[in-house]
């Protein structure tokens, strides 16, 4: 099942050529690589990690992967639509910086003001990048610096959250599945139908692809975008409170630091291409999850944070170059 | 909108509004910046008798260099319609490498940073022209593998190594002609050169042309991807520079610093009026657009009732301000 038509399928099928045979299967690779590596370096745990297959361990993996999935499901529609949210980790931050504030008022309340903040800030990315015509990475760029500062002065400095209902969304269970886990998994699933099943789905595909044509088409761009925006936002909030949730405290100085990246990461290595034209929600869950495990293993076997980095940094090189294997044909190579 | 200074023989005519319209915007869009630091510089000066004291002022530009050369670097990077997430992290090895070389010698103090951070740009630069993948990605694993690398250098961000007492190495951020900070010194020869090399080189016309169209670009014969390595390459440099600047300041390899610096020479160089989309720009925008933000940091440290969690609220505002009116004003100017 795939979202996308590539151009060496809808050809006519022609006799097995050597030339069309390879390009296929660089395709497929492009295609599925994050799912192939995924399941390699399963395996490799499997086989060399101690106590890797056992409840607490997977648990703990899905507990740790949930957030930054939920971020970057909202990240891969904009990434769709062609643009880029970089306020998310500020949103998470807010969102978990007002919860303390309203937490006496009780805990649907305070949630349901934290999401609301997710949405305002969703809501002046998208009136900027679709109303005004800001570029999307410097309208999200400023709501960053400006969110982590409004984070910050809400917030003051850690603060705990003494409440039980709050506690028991990020600590409790539903049939042994973690409440946090669970709600990732139904974000993705929505996130996916909405996708592949919905005219909002199309229509973001269809600008992402080609702006000016779907606004001579006709589509309602603009009001795609903001949806797209806000629904990163409110995506970026939720996340934000799980974490929250998690730790029973609120740090609006780190907490989602770096989180744009770590989104942003899990999308390409997802195969959703920076320039827009697809969303690959499985792929998105499949490099979420990958670049989790990556981190996990290194941690597994002690290797020093350093490497970690260095060894993101090669992978992440590594994935991309495979997804171009068709783009750098199409754009004419420099020699 | 009528306008008051318009050519008498074309008085009334819808084309004459147009084009002082027209030039009104790319006022705007070059000097609003200016503008607003002037602003700035006007209302502090008033409000705080020591704002414009000597040390004061002189803080403020020797607080500035560091940034601005990132920001030099960033401008080029821009104009050609890239970008470079990795300065942040560069900068901060460069640092490291400078404080660990002042050990051995000033002279590898300079060639170490300069030698290491010049061939991560290299490499960015390489597999960004030739391997043709998006510069967010090349550059985002730059900034993990430096990072990483600043790392694996220091224990884990352990260890912070010193400059020696009495090494000459410390003359270079410390010491001043004629009481000007040699560091401020610095900026002001780089970014002179950055300009003669941008208006006054082939390398610089190039370099528009490509952040311009760079399909067009490649026809017309220019050095595309030679143009581009050497972009990121001058970036790095800049970059690892500004560390070494940092280290010898500090007298240190400090390994915390740099996280999110990217995105503020990123802020500065577009609050300057380069923009995102390439193939124009100015150097002196940038260098105003670098001062500005560190003037607003500035005055609001000296309003000592504000939670200085407001320069980020200030800063994060005035960049949106500034490019919702670039904006609306180059809309207005189309139309």
């Amino acid at each position: 099942m795939t979202d996308t038509v590539s151009p060496t399928t809808t050809g006519a099928p022609a006799p097995e050529a050597t030339g069309r045979s390879r390009r296929v299967d660089s395709d497929w690779v492009r295609r599925n690589g994050v799912f192939v590596a995924l399941a390699l370096l399963l395996l490799f745990n499997l086989v060399f990690t101690d106590n890797f297959a056992t409840e607490g361990t997977l648990r703990l993996q899905l507990v740790q992967v949930a957030p930054v999935l939920i971020v970057a499901l909202g990240m891969a529609l904009v990434i769709g639509t062609e643009g880029i949210d970089l306020s998310v980790g500020a949103v998470m931050a807010l969102a978990a910086a007002l919860i303390p504030l309203y937490i006496g008022y009780g805990t649907g309340l305070a949630i349901g003001i934290s999401l609301l903040a997710g949405v305002v800030v969703g809501l002046i990315a998208g009136v900027l990048v679709a109303h005004v015509g800001v570029q999307p990475i410097v309208a999200t760029l400023g709501l960053m610096v400006a969110g982590r500062g409004v984070a910050n002065l809400f917030g003051g400095q850690i603060k705990s959250i003494r409440d039980e209902g709050f506690r028991e969304l990020g600590t409790g269970s539903i049939l042994g599945i973690p409440y946090v886990v669970a709600i990732a998994a139904v974000i993705a699933v929505i996130v996916g139908l909405v996708v592949r099943r919905t005219t909002y789905g199309r229509q973001l595909v269809a600008i992402g692809g080609n702006k000016l044509a779907a606004e001579l088409a006709g589509l309602p761009v603009k009001r795609v975008l903001v949806t797209t925006y806000v629904v990163s936002g409110l995506l970026a909030a939720m996340a934000g409170i799980l974490l929250a949730a998690r730790s029973q405290a609120s740090d609006p100085t780190k907490l989602g630091l770096l989180m744009e990246l770590s989104a942003i990461t899990a999308v390409v290595i997802g195969g959703t291409p920076l320039s827009g034209g697809q969303v690959r929600i499985l792929g998105t869950v499949a490099g979420a999850l990958l670049m989790q495990l990556i981190t996990a293993t290194l941690i597994f076997h002690n290797i020093q944070d350093s490497w970690a980095q260095i060894v993101q940094a090669v992978i992440v090189i590594a994935a991309v170059y495979v997804q171009l294997g068709r783009g750098t044909t199409r754009k004419s190579r420099t020699t | 909108m009528s306008t008051t200074e318009v050519d008498p023989a074309t008085t009334n005519s819808p084309e004459a509004a147009m084009a002082s319209r027209a030039r009104f915007a790319a006022l705007v869009q070059r000097q609003g910046a200016f503008a607003i630091f002037v602003l700035v510089m006007v209302v502090a000066s008033f409000s705080f008798d020591s704002f414009l004291s000597r040390g004061n002022l002189t803080g403020i530009a020797v607080q500035a260099s560091f940034l601005a050369m990132l920001a030099l670097g960033m401008t080029f990077v821009i104009m050609t319609g890239g970008i470079d997430l990795s300065v942040g992290s560069v900068f901060a090895l460069g640092g490291v490498l400078a404080a660990w070389g002042s050990q051995h010698g000033t002279l590898v103090a300079f060639a170490l940073p300069l030698g290491v951070c010049g061939f991560i740009g290299l490499v960015q630069g390489l597999v960004i022209a030739r391997g043709g993948l998006p510069p967010f990605i090349v550059t985002l694993a730059g900034l993990l593998f430096a990072r990483g690398l600043l790392l694996l250098l220091t224990d884990e961000g352990a260890k912070t190594y010193k400059v020696p007492a009495g090494s000459a190495f410390r003359k270079l951020a410390q010491n001043d002609l004629l009481g000007i900070p040699y560091p401020v010194l610095l900026v002001v020869l780089f970014f002179a050169i950055g300009a003669l090399v941008l208006h006054r080189t082939s390398y610089g016309a190039s370099v528009l042309a490509i952040g311009g169209q760079e399909d067009a670009a490649e026809l017309m014969g220019l050095p595309v991807a030679r143009t581009k390595v050497l972009t990121y390459v001058a970036s790095a440099l800049l970059a690892g520079f500004g560390g070494i600047m940092i280290a010898s300041y500090t007298s240190s390899g400090v390994t915390i610093l740099g996280v999110g610096l990217e995105l503020e020479a990123i802020a500065a160089v577009v609050l300057g009026g380069t923009l995102l989309t390439g193939g124009a720009g100015t150097i002196l925008g940038s260098l105003i657009g670098v001062l500005l933000l560190q003037v607003i940091k500035n005055v609001i440290n000296q309003v000592g009732s504000l939670d200085s969690d407001w320069q980020a609220v200030v800063s994060g505002t005035i960049l949106l301000g500034v490019v919702t009116l670039q904006r609306w004003l180059t809309r207005a100017e189309r139309t």
